[in-house]
């Protein structure tokens, strides 16, 4: 991490406490997807400390960019980031997944403070995402509409109605993300259903497409720096490869599941290796 | 309860046209009255947009797409993305009225509706033609149970309106409810039939259009008028039938259902352009049954079957929901 530039390194640092918040999420209900919230910390901690203009004290200010998290299982990622953020107070944490929490294992809209939809039926936030686009420039908004989506989620054919339907419109306020970490419910996610070669497809479906290394801290900040400043009226998605389990070597190699096993003894020392990286 | 009703001298009708009109011969009509009504709401009302997919035309949203072209969404061929954009509209303060046949909305795009809009609870409007039985094109188009799957969705409002001139009333109503709407929608050239009953439609109530001794028709949608139609032909049988219309499926008007059913010696018929799983017969039954009322009690509506392609006016003598049919039963169930 020492050759990133100056803003990045502190990028590095948000990355490292989103990370931890998730791990420490986890070890509270000793389950998670730990795996995936590590992978994408990168890309939440520059879409949340670099991109996105939003208050904390107001989660739901008008002027803010909306960010629409459609795989809900991811919700332990987006929480971590919230925390982080000052959207949700960090004492919440330890309520992740508990009765009364306002942190379901699953995004729900309702439930809490900056989560702009309910996700968990995969498939379905980008539909959500092009009539918020619809909505911003119908007001004449400046803010953007940013979506995080799953590779396995590309199997659902409303994505594809939803890519099409932002072209048309040419929804340039849009920007998706898609995390590529080849792990769906049962199995990689290009045996599961092949959805390469996914540049020329969404190029083809008109999108201004990039494809980058998601845990590479300034590829992930260029991406996005190139997707607000891109002059055409197109929507604009950003393929993330990620490596699920990023940041704690042991996770990183473990045999690959969408349901990770983290043994109880094993939150300690993912916290651990956490902190490892982040000094070295 | 569905036997079918023999014509041997009428010719055989060959029409299955998809949008056939429900108006029987010679009654009075007005056009295209839900997109005439929202283009009058629209004027005073910015936020309100239309979005469909593919069927502008066929539910009369053009009409709004030609008054506010810049208001009006076309979203192509796709119910999915339909639902979650008008989600997403709504929560950026707008009020979508989303159309297309009901079929596509409570059959292919049921998630997306339950989790995009009923769960978040947007203030989402979806307006869908060709209900219950209005399509002689054969279950694709046919939709038999639409009530149930929308009736079953929290936060759902569902409204079942019976003609134009309801329709007309239907449209500022749901508009001015904060949430999400289920409406049945009859579009093209529609009858025009309770204006004749001083009639005024008020969200969440049912209403008693006209008295009578023997029986108790609860009706909604078209069947309340036919059940109108059947009422007036039975007096001649000395039959005298009241018509309760319930055009709000949900939230149900229990207290003036009960109040009904309870008066004593009347025969209860629920008639409903819906097959019989799940629809308003079974939730008056619920409803009398909590409550004791022991009235006797028939259900007319659609048989749990995959129903047949067709000419409308032999396909609603055949499943027993004709003017004509409904006659025949009631003087049947009374003899």
């Amino acid at each position: 991490m020492t050759n990133l530039k100056g803003h990045n390194r502190d990028l590095a640092e948000r990355a490292y406490r989103v990370r931890r918040n998730a791990v420490l999420m986890g070890e509270v209900q000793g389950q998670g997807y730990i795996a995936q919230a590590l992978d994408i910390a990168d890309v939440l901690a520059v879409a949340y400390f670099h991109a996105m203009t939003y208050r904390p004290e107001d989660p739901e200010w008008e002027g803010r960019d909306r960010f629409l998290l459609s795989n809900g299982h991811y919700a332990i990622a987006l929480y971590a980031a919230l925390i982080e953020a000052g959207i949700i107070p960090a004492d919440e944490l330890e309520s992740y997944g508990s009765d009364e929490s306002r942190l379901p294992m699953s995004g729900m809209a309702a439930y809490t403070p900056g989560m702009e939809m309910s996700g968990g039926s995969l498939g379905v936030g980008l539909s959500i995402a092009v009539g918020m686009a619809l909505g911003l420039k119908r007001k004449k908004s400046s803010s953007r509409v940013y979506i995080l989506f799953s590779d396995g989620e590309l199997d659902e054919g409303a994505v594809w109605e939803a890519l099409m339907s932002a072209a048309h419109y040419k929804l340039d306020n849009l920007i998706a993300i898609v995390d590529v970490n080849n792990q769906q419910a049962d199995g990689p996610s290009t045996q599961v259903m092949a959805f390469e070669p996914l540049v020329q497809k969404l190029e083809a479906f008109g999108w201004f497409t990039q494809r980058i290394d998601g845990n590479d801290l300034d590829a992930v900040v260029g991406a996005f720096d190139a997707a607000k400043d891109h002059a055409e009226a197109k929507p604009r998605i950003i393929i993330a490869d990620t490596l699920m389990g990023k940041g704690v070597p042991f996770l990183e190699a473990r045999e690959k599941n969408h349901f990770i096993r983290v043994d109880p003894h094993e939150w300690q020392l993912a916290l651990a290796a956490l902190e490892e990286g982040r000094q070295s | 309860m569905t036997k079918p009703v023999s014509h041997p001298a009428k010719p055989r009708l060959t029409t299955s046209a998809m949008i056939a009109s429900i108006a029987s011969e010679g009654q009075r009509t007005q056009a295209a009255p839900f997109g005439t009504a929202l283009v009058e709401l629209a004027k005073t009302r910015p936020d309100i947009i239309g979005m469909t997919a593919d069927l502008g035309k066929y539910t009369d949203l053009h009409l709004f797409g030609q008054a506010y072209p810049d208001r009006y969404y076309q979203m192509g061929m796709a119910e999915q993305l339909l639902f979650g954009a008008a989600s997403g509209l709504a929560a950026e303060g707008f009020v979508p009225f989303a159309t297309t046949y009901a079929v596509f909305a409570t059959r292919r795009a049921y998630d997306f509706i339950h989790q995009t809009i009923a769960e978040e609870d947007r203030n989402v409007k979806i307006v869908c033609a060709l209900p219950g039985l209005t399509s002689g094109y054969g279950p694709s188009h046919q939709a038999a149970e639409d009530l149930a799957l929308m009736r079953a969705m929290p936060n759902m409002t569902v409204i079942d309106p019976c003609d134009a001139c309801e329709i007309t009333q239907v449209v500022p109503a749901m508009a001015a409810h904060q949430g999400p709407v289920y409406m049945r929608l009859l579009r093209g050239q529609v009858p025009l039939v309770l204006d004749e009953y001083n009639y005024t439609f008020e969200l969440g109530k049912a209403k008693m259009i006209r008295g009578g001794r023997d029986v108790l028709f609860i009706s909604t949608g078209l069947m309340t008028m036919r059940a109108l139609e059947a009422a007036k032909q039975l007096e001649s049988d000395k039959i005298d039938a009241a018509v309760l219309h319930v055009p709000t499926i949900k939230p149900l008007d229990v207290e003036t259902i009960l109040k009904e059913a309870r008066k004593t010696g009347r025969m209860v018929v629920v008639a409903e352009n819906h097959t019989i799983v799940g629809g308003l017969g079974e939730a008056v039954a619920r409803h009398m049954m909590l409550d004791g009322v022991a009235a006797r009690f028939r259900h007319i509506g659609l048989p749990d079957e995959f129903l047949a392609a067709g000419a409308l006016p032999t396909l609603h003598d055949r499943y027993g929901i004709s003017t004509q049919s409904l006659v025949d039963q009631i003087k049947a169930w009374q003899a």
